[in-house]
């Protein structure tokens, strides 16, 4: 299934995917030192003087370098592709999605190197309210900070940017999903516990304990009780040692959506306090990460969340007039992905 | 041509044994191959949860062509499809890995995994079957109490040799991540499991827990940036092991050290050359398979273009590098689209650690020789392997002209990729997995 719709993904995109590397004049690049980003063919050529290069040089140059945009930028719409579609999988591959991962990052680290990210988050706001807008810039520049503010995150655009969200950013659903996939992380690690042979999911109270202690994953009662009560995923137990850090987790989580969605079919971090466990029981059978999926991709979203496509639209034709008729059409053939979606996610 | 190699690849081919059925089904794709410590069993798992043993045919004297044959000889269904209610996701019966356990009586036994169970099976041989027993008739039903009037022994009557594999143990629980590696301890009685975040050791008799020694999972996911790809266990040295990453690194542990092995005693990484940077550099670095040498001396792993040596004496760089479609470098955005590029390659030394060999696409396989430093291509096929037939060596043209009999590299065709391969412990005897066709090629007896 996923290969039918990975070629069928690329057609859509073949617009902008050229297969035929040229070798690359990147004219008011600031780093020298990094080197070709893709396989051989493009070796990139610096001249020292490139503030006084000749002019049919410069045309030529930025020709080459707009070359060089497009196809890192569908390399980025494929790789986002991909890591969006590992969620309809059966079970998606944990490696491949951090690689994936890992290369979304990498490319999104230097086109805020290139200053090109500047185009692509100012496209972005123009719907939604202000707020909205600071958090989808929040998304795409996260400040690795924890600790810092909103406002100050907005500032710090030379830091390493953090794995933009497709998803639909709405908080509270968000945060929902949140507590419920992590309940069904740890109901399903209390059923594992009770299962036949007695032993506890992996190192559930590794962090808990020194460095030096043996990790001993039995039914060890008074430790797995505490953690069947709802609040049990290490991590949870870190959070409640560090409650006063809980805010800035909090936005950081928000931040930083994507990467919780890709890796959400295995654990999500940072739950709620124990004194809501009884209600994430309630709904420990509910798994929203789906219902996201659904609204996602059937593009029936509320207006300040941004669709996956209307990011995608943003994101092509930013680079030059070229692409403005053919998004269009993607336009079109993209709604019908999304019927075919709706099928097969059988919404 | 070369010695070691060349008596595979000049004079190989004596017997081509297709023993798989080639049903074209996705439930028959072999997913892991394994030969026993003594070579006359080979294990291959599938796709669909089925073990599959081989066994050598005896030399014999009245028909002396047929020696080394191997035939089936046990099958039974290891691993079934589960599924897990609370994440509501299937669980893949797929077997992932199959390791032998060292022979101690007349029994066999091997573990074999899928993503998130291990089983220890006996594989066992009955030939004697129990005659004149008192109280069934020879058909099984009951003899009425009243009519037995004397006494009887049973006595043992030969009879067909019957295979029997039965489920000693079930290692369950253990796993969040998918099981990648299995790994036999030297001592013989402890074996690893490693998940793409966690290393569990197990005891074979002990299936209610098992001790954690590594861990790499995060405190917040969204800090995933590395996972877990292989892990294996020194052949001699029961307290070292070493795991491989999906950023290339190897990282060598001593479980004397501490109980908890996250801190490495060795790491090896290769650092990066620069000028062949690229956006696919981390993927194609990925780890996909770490193998020891017998000797336990050096270790060797496979990433997507390449298969480096490491001497566990020196870190900061492999000892030999040999590259394995070099030719590829070229296509990684393609591979990058249509998946391959994720595809996780095995690799094996043969039995005195002078050659290697590793799959490829096309259903070509290579074997590099050490000592001589040379390589040789061949093509795992029905079409170009006729029984008893000499393989021919392969060439993949890279560009400019194309030479009779070479292909180029555009023609390669990536749905038929050789993952799995296997080299018997004491003998120049290759086992070649292609999708559902298992491939054992042999040295010509001269």
């Amino acid at each position: 299934m996923s290969a039918c719709i990975l070629v069928f993904v690329s057609t859509v995109l073949g617009c902008h995917y050229v297969v035929r590397l040229l070798p690359l004049w990147l004219a008011g690049h600031r780093d020298r030192s990094r080197p070709a980003m893709f396989s051989k063919g493009t070796k990139r050529k610096f001249s020292d003087g490139e503030d006084e290069m000749p002019d049919d040089g410069l045309a030529g140059a930025k020709v080459a370098s707009s070359a060089y945009s497009l196809q890192r930028q569908s390399l980025l719409d494929m790789s986002l592709i991909k890591l969006q579609l590992c969620h309809m999988l059966v079970e998606p591959n944990l490696c491949r999605s951090v690689l994936i991962a890992n290369t979304v990052r990498q490319i999104q680290e230097e086109m805020t190197h290139d200053g090109s990210w500047q185009v692509v988050s100012d496209s972005l706001g123009v719907e939604g309210s202000p707020s909205e807008r600071l958090v989808a810039t929040e998304v795409l520049c996260r400040s690795p900070s924890p600790s810092s503010t909103l406002s100050e995150q907005e500032l710090e655009r030379d830091t390493e940017p953090r794995l933009y969200s497709l998803v639909s950013y709405d908080d509270s659903s968000c945060r929902e999903e949140e507590v419920v996939a992590e309940v069904i992380e740890d109901d399903n690690e209390a059923l594992c516990s009770e299962a036949a042979s007695n032993v506890c999911l992996s190192g559930t109270m590794s962090h808990c304990w020194e460095p030096g202690e043996l990790r001993v994953q039995q039914n060890n009662d008074d430790i797995c009780e505490d953690s069947r009560l709802g609040s049990g995923d290490e991590d949870v137990d870190v959070e409640e040692e560090d409650e006063d850090e809980e805010e800035e987790q909090e936005m950081s989580q928000k931040e930083s959506k994507t990467m919780g969605q890709v890796f959400g079919t295995f654990e999500i971090k940072n739950g709620s306090s124990g004194s809501e466990s009884a209600l994430e029981e309630l709904f420990s059978d509910v798994d929203a990460s789906y219902y996201d999926l659904d609204t996602m991709l059937t593009g029936m979203q509320s207006t300040p969340k941004i669709g996956p496509y209307d990011l995608l639209d943003n994101l092509g034709p930013s680079h030059g007039p070229t692409s403005i008729g053919s998004t269009a059409n993607c336009r079109s053939d993209l709604n019908e992905l999304d019927h075919i979606m709706e099928i097969i996610v059988g919404s | 041509m070369m010695s070691v190699t060349g008596a595979i690849g000049r004079r190989v081919g004596a017997v081509l044994d297709l023993a798989a059925l080639n049903t074209h089904q996705s439930a028959d794709i072999i997913s892991t191959v394994e030969f026993n410590y003594s070579g006359d069993l080979l294990a291959t798992g599938d796709k669909g949860g089925r073990v599959v043993i081989f066994q050598r045919e005896q030399e014999s004297k009245n028909r002396p062509l047929s020696r080394g044959e191997y035939n089936v000889y046990s099958t039974f269904q290891s691993h079934e499809p589960e599924f897990d209610y609370l994440k509501s996701l299937e669980i893949e019966e797929k077997i992932n890995k199959i390791r032998w356990l060292p022979q101690q009586n007349a029994a066999h036994f091997l573990l074999s995994t899928n993503d998130k169970t291990i089983k220890l099976w006996k594989i066992s041989e009955r030939d004697k079957r129990a005659e004149g027993y008192n109280l069934k008739d020879e058909d099984g039903r009951l003899r009425d109490p009243f009519r037995i009037t004397s006494l009887r022994v049973p006595v043992l009557m030969p009879m067909d040799l019957m295979v029997e594999a039965s489920p000693r143990r079930i290692f369950a629980n253990a796993h969040t991540y998918h099981i990648n590696s299995i790994s036999v301890n030297s001592d013989h009685e402890t074996y690893l499991s490693a998940d793409d975040l966690r290393i569990n050791l197990w005891h074979l008799e002990i299936t209610d827990r098992s001790f954690n020694i590594v861990d790499i999972k995060p405190a917040n996911m969204e800090e995933l940036t590395e996972v877990i790809t292989a892990a294996e266990c020194h052949p001699h040295q029961c307290n070292v092991f070493v795991y491989s990453s999906s950023k290339g690194t190897i990282r060598l542990c001593d479980m004397r050290a501490a109980a908890l092995c996250d801190r490495h005693s060795k790491f090896f990484e290769e650092p990066e050359d620069p000028s062949s940077r690229s956006f696919f550099s981390e993927i194609i670095s990925s780890i996909s398979d770490v193998k020891f040498s017998h000797s336990g001396r050096y270790m060797m792993t496979r990433d997507y273009l390449s298969v480096k040596v490491w001497d566990l004496n020196m870190e900061n760089r492999p000892v030999e590098t040999y590259q394995v479609h070099e030719y590829l470098r070229s296509k990684l955005c393609s591979l990058y689209e249509n998946d391959c590029i994720f595809d996780k390659f095995e690799c094996c030394w043969n039995g005195s650690d002078s050659a290697i060999m590793t799959g490829s696409y096309n259903n070509f396989f290579r074997m590099f020789d050490r000592n001589t430093r040379r390589d040789i291509t061949l093509e795992a096929s029905r079409e170009n392997s006729k029984p008893r037939a000499i393989l021919k060596p392969r060439k993949v043209c890279t560009g400019g002209k194309r030479k009779k009999d070479e292909i180029s590299v555009d023609s390669l065709d990536f749905n038929k990729k050789i993952l799995h391969t296997a080299w018997h412990p004491k003998e120049n005897v290759i086992a070649v997995a292609a999708t559902n066709n298992l491939y054992i090629f042999q040295d010509k007896i001269n």
